[in-house]
């Protein structure tokens, strides 16, 4: 069976894949479902959800629109998320690589570094990097990628060490490759899978990560984002639950949607080790 | 013998890893925008020249980079975190009071997920593919994509502010003059809201754990032999694939365990539990950089710490580690 087929018959990687493409459809096209911006006043502040169809999810405390910030918020999630992936990539991939593929005090250098970012309580050092660099969306998307890049760097060091000891490296250099070129051009293709799936659930990771960032108050201030929204409405959760409650809503759907995709990648990709777990 | 030169090799990479994060903060301090005697003093105290001035001079700031990074460095080695400007008291004294109440957290939190956890991975794992089955991974799935934080929240929601089953606020009931076993009893209700919204998560992630490494070990040549013994399921499930598969459970409880601490920050926060979490929190609209660095290096240490035990608890599970080293 092909990796398509099997993850297209996976029904939760399908459900997570409709559940995403809501989320996206939702923020790309955030200005034309919503007339005004998020952070333009448009009725009194704590109208209950439900009660005006102009406005189905209430208002907030300076009387905004919360179903336009959840659709803005959107956008930070995914920015955020997708980029800040990336770019932990960019850092783990290369430094995994080298160590796998080198061995010897490449290795030993590269995962001691590794291991001292993996003691670090991660979120803590977000806390940190983003409240002395200044919240920004740079400062927010650099310091999850500087908390989540080890396990990269860990993974790609497995999997290209089992790599290099296959026949047709040994052949590569055989036909007189250089070490540099069989590294980039024939070692490296064969550790994308297990990549893909890792960055999938990433992706999630870095959404939850930036949602509590800007619950605790460190979110790019220009930014409307679902961790500001259920930071800011925390005090008044007695009197308007809908505040916290719906933003929170948003965060469990993206993650979900992620992980479930991310899983069905991961079945996909690796059908020994799925059926091995089913057995 | 082994084990005692293997722990002390452990102390000796802590205490390695603590003096990394010491130099870490150094240049953390000295990347923020501003002069760093600034940024030491923190937005609120910085209107005091004379004190900004004294700051330049203990710091050396006018030094070479060495110098200062020594002197920095030194200072926190002897205990000396520095002086938050804003609590008007030094770190270290702001940190040893919120400290207990944040490991009675962080260690009640751990405890819950781990055996909660495992035990309920066992469970759906014997019951793989049935109806309970795909209702406890489901479940686990839900709290595995839901933010700390907002669990707490609707926690507060519906167990304190509808119900009023449990406060949902503070570690002790304000005024009261509990003493002794009352106390206990008082301070236990506080914990519960805190303690299981921060181990949920972390519940559903050794769940998922222990129950693929169950179903993979129930494959094993060993448990059929078991099976041929004519042994009851029961007694296969605890004594022959538990044992072997809890190892790679306790493994990946030990590295999420700065996960856990640094969870602590926005279970804290809500709950306005009075550890060093919600220091934290207090400190970053104050920017109160001291305080947060200071925080950051316990946090760390306390992840040390974490590791430690559990590098203990695998031995115990496992006497060939001990052996083979």
């Amino acid at each position: 069976m092909s990796m398509w087929k099997r993850f297209s018959s996976n029904i939760g990687a399908m459900v997570g894949v409709l559940l995403l493409l809501t989320v996206i459809f939702i923020a790309i096209f955030a200005p034309l479902l919503f007339s005004h911006d998020p952070w333009q006043m448009v009725q009194r502040p704590f109208l209950a959800p439900f009660t005006m169809q102009a406005l189905p999810l209430g208002t907030d405390t300076l009387g905004r629109d919360v179903a336009a910030q959840l659709a803005y918020g959107a956008r930070v999630s995914l920015l955020v998320g997708l980029v800040s992936t990336l770019v932990a990539l960019l850092i783990g991939v290369p430094l995994g690589a080298l160590a796998g593929f080198y061995g010897g005090y490449v290795d030993e250098g590269a995962m001691r570094f590794t291991e001292f970012f993996q003691t670090i309580p991660n979120f803590a050092l977000a806390i940190v990097l983003v409240a002395i660099f200044e919240p920004t969306l740079a400062s927010i998307t650099l310091a999850i990628a500087i908390v989540s890049w080890p396990p990269v760097a860990r993974l790609v060091r497995a999997e290209v060490m089992s790599v290099r000891k296959r026949e047709f490296v040994d052949a590569a250099t055989l036909a007189g490759l250089s070490k540099p070129r069989i590294l980039v051009r024939q070692v490296l293709p064969n550790t994308v899978s297990p990549i893909i799936v890792m960055a999938s659930l990433m992706v999630a990771t870095a959404i939850l990560l930036e949602s509590s960032l800007s619950f605790l108050g460190l979110g790019d201030p220009n930014a409307m984002s679902w961790g500001y929204m259920i930071g800011a409405a925390r005090t008044v959760i007695r009197s308007s639950w809908w505040l916290s409650f719906f933003p929170g809503i948003a965060i469990v759907i993206t993650v979900l949607a992620l992980n479930l995709i991310g899983e069905g990648l991961n079945d996909a990709l690796n059908p020994h080790l799925s059926r091995k777990g089913k057995a | 013998m082994t084990a005692l030169i293997a722990t002390l090799s452990r102390v000796v990479k802590a205490a390695a890893t603590l003096l990394a994060i010491a130099v870490l903060n150094f240049f953390l301090l000295h990347a923020a925008p501003g002069d760093p005697a600034v940024v030491l003093a923190g937005e609120a105290g910085a209107a005091d020249e004379q004190m900004i001035e004294q700051l330049r001079e203990r710091f050396g700031l006018d030094q070479p980079f060495y110098v200062q990074l020594g002197k920095y460095v030194g200072g926190i080695v002897q205990g000396d975190l520095g002086y938050s400007f804003r609590q008007g008291a030094p770190v270290i004294d702001l940190i040893a009071e919120r400290l207990p109440a944040t490991l009675l957290l962080t260690l009640t939190a751990f405890v819950i997920s781990l055996s909660c956890g495992i035990a309920l991975g066992v469970a759906a794992a014997a019951r793989v593919g049935k109806v309970s089955d795909s209702l406890l991974t489901t479940l686990a799935l839900l709290f595995y994509a839901t933010p700390l934080y907002w669990l707490a929240l609707m926690a507060v929601l519906v167990f304190s502010v509808w119900l009023g089953w449990l406060p949902g606020f503070g570690y002790e009931t304000v005024g009261s003059a509990y003493s002794g076993f009352a106390r206990a009893l008082d301070i236990l209700k506080h914990l519960i809201l805190p303690a299981l919204t921060l181990g949920l998560f972390f519940m559903a992630v050794y769940m998922r754990m222990t129950r693929a490494s169950m179903l993979e070990v129930s494959t094993a040549d060993f448990v059929k032999t078991a099976k041929a013994k004519g042994l009851s399921g029961p007694v296969i499930r605890r004594r022959h694939i538990l044992r072997n598969a809890i190892l790679p459970v306790v493994t990946l409880a030990g590295l999420q365990a700065g996960q856990l601490v640094g969870g602590a920050v926005l279970t804290e926060t809500v709950f306005a539990w009075p550890g060093i979490g919600r220091l934290m929190f207090e400190s970053l609209a104050a920017r109160d950089y001291n305080t947060i660095l200071g925080v950051f290096l316990v946090s760390a240490a306390m992840v040390i710490l974490f590791n430690i035990v559990t590098d203990i608890v695998y031995r115990i599970v496992d006497p060939r580690i001990g052996a083979r080293s």
